[in-house]
């Protein structure tokens, strides 16, 4: 009996320990993975779904809500940002702040752009972003030029789903 | 055999070069993500906001958290991505936020005519603090809110001025 009690009185505190040596590795690996995670998303590439169809048919062709295309992001451009007509880039939405538009580069700056109303000169350091699918797309016809410093990235290519992998521009 | 024996203390090399390359690269993405969303110093320079931040050049500690929860105010100095010009950034205060209605002389130098604007949604209305020798909104107009990529909150150098700014 006394031989019992004693196991029960060490093992006891050493199943505590383990559990809290686990609950540490894992906290430990998710914080490096995620850290590792958003620098790679950061510097280097990431993945992201493309929504709606302002950019059909390069993007999304058919109406399918459930069947998102899933662009790569390559963010090598923002290091000088250095961008070119026919571009397809990731951009933060000039007026909601939460948003991000992928739209293609139509014009660049000094150029001249013909809109619905009128013609207008692209100012230093901004562009002309308009969808593919002119029908429904809220871009630059809507609010403007923007400019360069709101670009997150070039797109590089479709990823998924696995039949429409291809590369863009 | 000999080059059996080279090869386990090649790859036992190699297993220690590869951990140690690992820990520094670790702590390059440490860095990245600290200096990207939480805090990091900047060296501003240049006449614009002159009473508060000098010409010469000062150190400031900007965070990075404020901005993408929404929480920049009126009066709040901020590190805006130049509209102009998208690999330079500068240093201006925010002076009017979306919806707002100010009205700025349209040339000190000159005379004191005033133009009045408004705000539009998603942009903030950013000025020098030196009316004379600034460019900012008065030039190129509101910029968007997602141009902006930090908040100053503290001068580290010269040590003589170290404090926070308001």
């Amino acid at each position: 009996m006394p031989v019992a009690e004693h196991h029960i009185l060490v093992d006891k505190p050493s199943l505590d320990m383990g559990i809290q040596n686990l609950i540490w590795q894992v906290t430990k690996k998710a914080f490096t993975g995620g850290i590792i995670g958003i620098t790679i998303s950061d510097r280097f590439c990431s993945v992201v779904p493309v929504r709606g169809d302002s950019m059909s048919p390069t993007f999304n062709p058919q109406r399918n809500s459930y069947l998102d295309d899933y662009v790569l992001v390559e963010k090598f451009c923002l290091n000088d940002y250095k961008f070119a007509r026919g571009d397809v880039v990731v951009f933060s939405s000039p007026t909601h702040f939460k948003d991000r538009y992928i739209k293609r580069i139509v014009g660049m700056p000094g150029e001249w752009i013909s809109s619905s109303r009128d013609v207008i000169r692209v100012p230093e350091g901004h562009c002309w972003v308009e969808g593919d699918n002119k029908a429904s797309s809220l871009d630059s016809r809507t609010f403007g030029p923007i400019p360069l410093g709101l670009i997150r990235g070039r797109v590089s290519g479709v990823v998924w789903p696995p039949q429409r992998v291809s590369k863009i521009g | 055999m000999r080059w059996l024996r080279y090869l386990n203390q090649w790859r036992g090399t190699a297993k220690e070069a590869f951990e140690q390359v690992s820990i520094v690269a670790k702590f390059l993405c440490l860095i990245h993500v600290t200096d990207r969303y939480i805090i990091s110093s900047t060296h501003v320079q240049g006449p614009s906001m002159l009473p508060t931040l000098n010409l010469t050049g000062d150190v400031i500690l900007a965070e990075h958290l404020s901005h993408r929860f929404g929480k920049i105010g009126l009066g709040d100095i901020v590190l805006v991505r130049s509209p102009t010009d998208p690999t330079r950034m500068v240093t201006k205060r925010v002076l009017g936020l979306e919806g707002h209605r100010l009205s700025f002389s349209a040339d000190p130098l000159v005379g004191d005519r005033s133009v009045s604007v408004v705000v539009p949604k998603g942009h903030v209305w950013i000025q020098g603090d030196n009316l004379y020798a600034s460019t900012d909104s008065r030039n190129f107009g509101p910029v968007p809110y997602n141009l902006i990529e930090g908040k100053a909150l503290l001068r580290v150098w010269p040590p003589r001025y170290f404090g926070s700014l308001r």
